[in-house]
C-alpha cells in the first residue's frame, strides 16, 4: 500500500496551489463581500486545463485522473471555495453525465467545448418541491414530433445563469414516479429558457445560484440524454461523482482555515506567551489536523474508486462526502474559535470559511441522505 | 530557432535555513524548485519558439532529485532536456559548473542561451556568465526585454538609475531579470506531457570529463545571521519619550 502522491499529482498541486494563491486569493474576500461569479478566475482555470482535467484527450479533456481532479477542487478551495465549486459543478454534474451516458454525437458536440471551458456547465436536479425525494419533480417533458418540450423550475443551481450548457431532469410520466424522469442538455438562449430568482446565499457567496425557469420550452429530440425514464439513475450516479468534488472542497476549506489558525496561534501572545504554547489551543489543532488527515484519506480513497472502479462509488464518494463536510464545519469553527473576535471579523478569512462551510453538509445530498447511502450499500449485501 | 535554458534547482523562497552537524546547508525536509529566475528565462525561451518556432532545451546540472525542477521546466513547454549528473560533486564551484554545463551545451544545436540572473540560494551570478566565456560566446546580463531579427539580438538591461540597450550577433547568453516577463503556469495538459519528454541523464564521463575537475574555491566556513534583538520600549509621557527616542537614534542606533 503506497499513500504517497505521484510526481504528476505532487506538481499538479503546486501549480494550482501557486495559481489559487497569486490569482485567486487577493480578490476572495471582495468578490464573497460582492457577491461576484468569478468569471475571470475561471477563464484563467480553463486556459490551465483545470475545467476538464478527467475527460479524456479525445475530447478535448486532460485525461488525468480522479486523485488530480480532488486535489485541484481542494487547492482551489483552501482560498476560494466558490471558486472550488464552480469547477466541481461544470465538472461532475454537467461534463461528466455527457460523458457517462451521452451519446457519441453528444459527446463530440459538447465536449470539448466544455473540458476546454470555452463553455461553462451546470446541472439542474433541485426543485422547489424535490429535494433529497427527486420523486417529486414537477417539471415535465412531454414528446412532439422530433422534439421534447419542457416546463417548469429549477431551483438552487449552482454556475445559473453563467452556464451555457445545463443538464436538466424533468418528469415524463408522473405514474411511474422516479422511473418517468428523464435528463436533457439545454443550451442557454434556447427561448422559453430564463433565470428566475438569484438566491442571497450565507457562504459561497461569490458562486452564482440561481432559479431555471422553463415556458415551453422546445429542445430537438436529439439532446435527450441516455433514455426516457433513465434519468433519476444518471442523476444519482452524476451525484455520486460530484460528491468527490464536494468532499474535496470541504477538505480544501478546513484545510485553509487549520493553516490560519495555526499560523495565528504561533504568533498571537497572551499571559506572556503564544496561544500555540497553551495546551487548550494545542489540543484545538491536535483535533484539527486528525479531521483532515482522515477526511483526505477517505477523499483520495473515493477519487481511487473512481478512477478504478474496483469498488462502488456510491459508498465511497458519500463517506468522504459526509466525513469531509463534517470535519469542514468543526475545523473552520474551531478556527473561528482560535482568532477570537478577529476570528469573527471579515478581517480575516476564517469568518468566511466558516460561512462556506456549511454548504457542504447541504448540497449534493444532505449529510443525512450521505448517510442512507451508506448505509444502503453496507446493508445490500 | 534552437535555444537552450540553464536552470538550477533551489530551495524554495520560503525555505528556513538550518546548518546540519558538518556545518553545511541542510536540504532536509526543505521544497526545492526551480530558480525563479530561471523560470523567468524558461519563459523568454517559450515566448521565442512560439514567435519564432524551433526547440527549446533545458539543461541542468544536478543530483536526482534536480528532475523535479526539470520537469517543470518541461512541463511549462519546453521540448527536451539533458541533466549532467553532478552528484559526485559535493564542493564543485562556479566555475566547475559551468565548466560541466558548457560541455553539455556544446554537444548541443543552439543560437541563444538563457538563464537567471542569480539563483536565490547562493547568489553568486557566475555561473550563466562564465558559462558564456567557457561557449566563447557574448553574455548580456540582467535583461529586461529582448527582441531577435535575423542574427541580432536586441536586449535592454538594467543598469543603476537606467536602462541600456545592447546589440549583440546571435549566438549570444543572456541572463534575465525580473521584469523580462510574468512566467506561465505548467497547466494540467502541459504537466501530463512533460513526463512523456525526453531527459538525457549524463555523467561526466559522458560528456568528456576524463576526471572530475577539481574546484578552484572552497567554503569553509556557512553562519546563520545573528538573530534579532528584542524591541526596546520608551516608557514615560509622549514628549519625554520622543526626545528619549530621538536620543536613542542618535547616539545608540546612530540612525540619525
Amino acid at each position: 500500500m503506497n499513500f504517497e502522491l505521484n510526481e504528476d499529482h505532487i506538481m499538479m498541486r503546486k501549480m494550482v496551489r501557486d495559481f489559487a494563491e497569486k490569482e485567486a486569493g487577493p480578490g476572495a474576500e471582495e468578490r464573497d463581500e460582492n457577491e461576484e461569479f468569478p468569471m475571470e478566475l475561471w477563464k484563467k482555470c480553463a486556459e490551465l486545463g483545470l475545467a476538464g482535467i478527467t475527460f479524456p484527450e479525445e475530447y478535448g479533456g486532460v485525461g488525468a485522473d480522479y486523485i488530480s481532479y480532488a486535489i485541484t477542487v481542494e487547492e482551489l478551495s483552501r482560498v476560494d471555495a466558490a471558486l472550488g465549486v464552480t469547477i466541481s459543478a461544470h465538472s461532475s454534474l454537467c461534463a461528466n453525465p455527457i460523458l457517462l451516458f451521452g451519446s457519441e454525437e453528444q459527446k463530440q458536440k459538447y465536449l470539448p467545448a466544455l473540458a476546454s471551458g470555452e463553455k461553462l456547465g451546470a446541472f439542474g436536479l433541485t426543485e422547489s418541491m424535490a429535494g433529497s425525494d427527486a420523486s417529486g419533480t414537477r417539471t415535465t417533458a412531454t414528446r412532439e414530433g422530433d422534439e421534447y418540450v419542457i416546463n417548469g423550475s429549477k431551483v438552487f443551481i449552482t454556475n445559473g445563469y453563467h452556464a451555457d450548457v445545463y443538464v436538466v431532469t424533468a418528469q415524463m410520466d408522473k405514474s411511474k414516479g422516479n422511473k418517468g424522469i428523464a435528463a436533457f442538455i439545454l443550451e442557454k438562449d434556447t427561448p422559453g429558457f430564463t433565470f428566475g430568482k438569484k438566491e442571497k446565499k450565507m457562504g459561497i457567496r461569490s458562486s452564482a445560484t440561481y432559479e431555471l425557469v422553463f415556458e415551453n420550452v422546445r429542445i430537438p429530440a436529439e439532446n435527450l440524454l441516455g433514455e426516457e425514464g433513465q434519468g433519476f439513475k444518471i442523476a444519482m450516479t452524476t451525484l455520486d461523482y460530484g460528491r468527490i468534488g464536494i468532499a474535496s472542497q470541504a477538505l480544501g476549506i478546513a484545510q485553509g482555515a487549520y493553516e490560519q489558525a495555526l499560523n495565528y496561534a504561533k504568533e498571537r501572545v497572551q499571559f506572556g506567551k503564544p496561544i500555540s504554547a497553551l495546551q487548550a489551543i494545542q489540543f484545538k489543532l491536535a483535533d484539527m489536523a486528525l479531521q483532515i488527515e482522515a477526511a483526505r484519506l477517505l477523499v483520495y480513497q473515493a477519487a481511487f474508486v473512481a478512477n478504478e472502479h474496483t469498488f462502488p462509488v456510491s459508498k465511497y464518494a458519500a463517506m468522504a462526502k459526509v466525513f469531509a463536510s463534517e470535519a469542514a464545519n468543526k475545523v473552520t469553527t474551531q478556527a473561528v474559535q482560535i482568532l477570537g473576535g478577529y476570528g469573527y471579523t471579515r478581517d480575516y478569512p476564517v469568518e468566511r470559511m466558516m460561512r462556506d462551510a456549511k454548504i457542504t453538509e447541504i448540497y449534493e445530498g444532505t449529510s443525512e441522505i450521505q448517510r442512507v447511502v451508506i448505509a444502503a450499500n453496507i446493508l445490500k449485501d | 530557432m534552437n535555444i537552450i535554458v540553464s536552470v538550477k534547482q533551489t530551495f524554495d523562497t520560503e525555505a528556513k535555513i538550518a546548518l546540519n552537524a558538518e556545518g553545511k546547508i541542510s536540504d532536509d525536509g526543505v521544497t526545492l524548485v526551480i530558480n525563479p529566475y530561471d523560470e523567468f528565462a524558461v519563459e523568454e525561451a517559450l515566448k521565442l519558439k512560439e514567435k519564432f518556432g524551433g526547440e527549446v532545451t533545458v539543461v541542468c546540472a544536478g543530483g536526482e532529485k534536480a528532475q523535479e525542477a526539470i520537469r517543470t521546466a518541461l512541463a511549462m513547454g519546453c521540448d527536451k532536456a539533458v541533466r549532467v549528473d553532478i552528484s559526485g560533486l559535493e564542493d564543485a564551484d562556479e566555475w566547475v559548473v559551468a565548466e560541466v554545463l558548457a560541455k553539455a551545451v556544446s554537444e548541443l544545436p543552439y543560437d541563444i542561451v538563457l538563464s537567471g540572473r542569480i539563483a536565490v540560494d547562493d547568489g553568486s551570478s557566475q555561473v550563466a556568465v562564465r558559462l558564456a566565456e567557457a561557449l566563447g560566446i557574448p553574455s548580456v546580463s540582467s535583461i529586461l526585454k529582448l527582441e531577435i531579427e535575423g542574427d541580432t539580438a536586441t536586449a535592454t538591461r538594467e543598469i543603476d538609475g537606467g536602462a541600456e540597450v545592447i546589440e549583440v550577433k546571435l549566438p549570444a547568453l543572456f541572463t534575465a531579470q525580473k521584469g523580462l516577463n510574468e512566467p506561465r503556469y505548467p497547466s494540467m495538459m502541459g504537466i501530463m506531457k512533460a513526463k512523456k519528454k525526453e531527459i538525457a541523464t549524463k555523467g561526466l564521463a559522458d560528456i568528456g570529463f576524463g576526471e572530475v575537475p577539481a574546484a578552484k574555491m572552497s567554503a569553509p566556513k556557512y553562519s546563520l545571521p545573528t538573530s534579532r534583538a528584542g524591541g526596546k520600549m520608551i516608557p514615560g509621557d509622549a514628549t519625554e519619550a520622543t526626545k528619549e527616542l530621538a536620543r536613542l537614534l542618535r547616539e545608540e542606533a546612530k540612525a540619525i
